[in-house]
């Protein structure tokens, strides 16, 4: 197994803590798995990106052209990644911030209404782990328990309470992700 | 069994100084290498191993700072990215002069001038011919895992203190930022007064009235005692070079073409060997550990065995002149460069590649 993905949106969005969550996660169910940020004045309101592989291999290159999964969150980063998705990959992006859909044939395309589903719950930094639920529905690379181990890893424990909002989160990422029309 | 953790580069770094013994870390913020200081600031070291660690007013005042903790046999760093290095030039040929260890960390980033801070290996002439005045070398260490960026710190100061010649780790902005799995070097104790009296009897501890007093410089106003000093500092860079040149091979047995890269252009060129071999093309890659010393020997085995070299880099071509030297004519070696902190993919070092197929 082996799966190469980018998170592209905003800054402040949430993506290069959500990539951290899925390594995370992966690490906890013992898979080999880097991290890339875009790093710099992209993080202060401009476009931030963040390359993840997890593989059951060794990881040679953590830079990358081409993606077997692009998880969009702006038009910016739709019109810099739609093509970087490698032919009979996967592509999810949050109509929200899309103004021109994509249009391949070649790829499965899906939609997740996570920011509405964020101001749904009334708590916008649950984002990124509705992203990260409809991600895990559509390709399964670590089960959901890991995920909740990794956060455990990863929150300080003055946080964990938090837990059970970020599974509710999750849950329903994996219940709104749709295949687009 | 240390834990598996996920951790940037930088972090594992500032983690692996900690953890190796070292005494004092005297640093100033800049970007992409800034994680390594927070990462000692938020671990408080003085409060459990008893390492100082301090912001300087500027790299200036870092280098010398860590001019005055190696002068008194103490295990002294400093990290920066690529302008605060040029910075510091002087005070290392300083230590080099007064044959004084010490680890200098330089996470690069792409120049020249304040350049941009996104990663680059355009520091490779500054770090292995010298950088500063003088006739002298640094031990380079390229790393190319957040794991080597651990391992390296402990490598670096074993190296430094048995030739007493300064160590670089030169990173860049890919291995610094990035995040992987890391296990942690074990615990090892800061040397202690009667260790640096018997390992460093140079070190300035004080004048104890069994030996003579010790003098720390890099001044000697007799030419003929100066040009002494030197003989004696190449005949140990002669030694250096005859023992501790490190490197790794890729599918490089039964390779016909050979890629040459270190630290994170190795990543990039692992992948891309694993793509050339897909389409049948026999390519393996040498990642040289050592910069200075360099892996001249290796090079010039494979010299014998492929048909052509490509050289790698995030610059304009400078180690390619190290390999060069090393096949001395025998097969062509081309160079593949991205500059100012553009990371080439895979495929550009493939298509490179092809074009001397």
């Amino acid at each position: 197994m082996k799966e190469e993905i980018i998170i592209a949106g905003f800054g402040g969005q949430g993506v290069l803590s959500m990539g951290k969550i899925l390594a995370y996660s992966a690490l906890m169910e013992n898979k080999e798995v880097t991290w890339m940020p875009s790093y710099g004045p992209e993080q202060r309101g401009g476009t931030a990106n963040v390359t993840v592989i997890v593989s059951d291999n060794s990881i040679s290159s953590p830079i990358l052209n081409v993606f077997d999964t692009a998880i969009i969150l702006n038009q910016q980063s739709m019109d810099k990644f739609e093509s970087k998705v490698k032919p009979g990959g996967t592509l999810i992006y949050d109509p929200h911030g899309i103004s021109h859909k994509p249009t391949r044939k070649d790829i499965s395309i899906y939609t997740i209404e996570a920011v509405s589903a964020a101001a749904e719950m009334q708590n916008a930094k649950a984002f990124n782990m509705i992203l990260l639920g409809g991600y895990l529905k559509i390709k399964n690379i670590v089960a959901l328990e890991s995920v909740l181990k990794g956060l455990h890893k990863t929150l300080p424990a003055r946080h964990h309470n938090l837990i059970p909002v970020n599974e509710q989160a999750l849950l329903k990422g994996m219940e709104i992700v749709q295949a687009a029309e | 069994m240390e834990e598996v953790r996920l951790m940037k580069g930088n972090e594992a770094l500032a983690h692996a100084a900690i953890r190796c013994g070292c005494d004092g870390y005297f640093g100033y913020p800049i970007t992409p290498q800034s994680e390594i200081m927070e990462t000692l600031m938020a671990e408080k070291p003085w409060e459990t191993t008893g390492m100082v660690c301090l912001q300087a007013e500027s790299e200036v005042a870092s280098i010398n700072m860590v001019y005055g903790g190696a002068s008194c046999g103490k295990k002294s760093m400093t990290s920066s990215s690529s302008p605060g290095v040029s910075l510091m030039q002087e005070g290392i040929s300083f230590m080099c002069g007064a044959d004084l260890p010490g680890l200098i960390v330089n996470v690069q980033r792409g120049g020249p001038g304040l350049g941009t801070i996104q990663p680059s290996q355009s520091d490779y002439f500054q770090a292995t011919k010298g950088g500063g005045h003088g006739d002298y070398h640094l031990l380079v260490l390229a790393p190319y895992s957040v794991q080597e960026m651990a391992d390296f710190v402990d490598l670096a100061f074993e190296l430094s203190f048995k030739y007493r010649i300064p160590a670089m780790i030169l990173s860049d902005g890919v291995i610094g930022q990035m995040m992987e799995p890391v296990v942690l070097p074990p615990f090892k104790p800061r040397f202690t007064d009667e260790e640096i009296a018997k390992n460093s009897p140079w070190a300035l501890t004080g004048k104890p009235s069994s030996r003579k007093q010790n003098i720390i410089s890099s001044l000697e106003l007799d030419p003929a005692l100066m040009e002494e000093h030197n003989v004696r500092r190449q005949e140990r860079y002669r030694l250096v070079e005859a023992t501790e040149a490190r490197y790794q091979e890729f599918m490089c047995e039964d390779a016909e073409y050979l890629i040459v890269a270190f630290g994170s252009a190795a990543r990039v060129c692992q992948k891309s060997v694993e793509l050339l071999r897909q389409e049948g093309i026999k390519a393996g890659l040498l990642r040289p550990i050592t910069l200075w010393p360099f892996p001249t020997q290796t090079i010039q085995k494979y010299a014998r065995q492929v048909k052509s070299m490509l050289c790698a880099e995030l610059n304009a071509g400078q180690m390619i002149q190290d390999v060069r030297l090393a096949v001395n004519g025998q097969v062509p070696v081309e160079h593949f460069g991205r500059m100012g902190g553009m990371v080439p993919s895979p495929e550009e070092i493939v298509e490179a590649l092809k074009k001397q197929l």
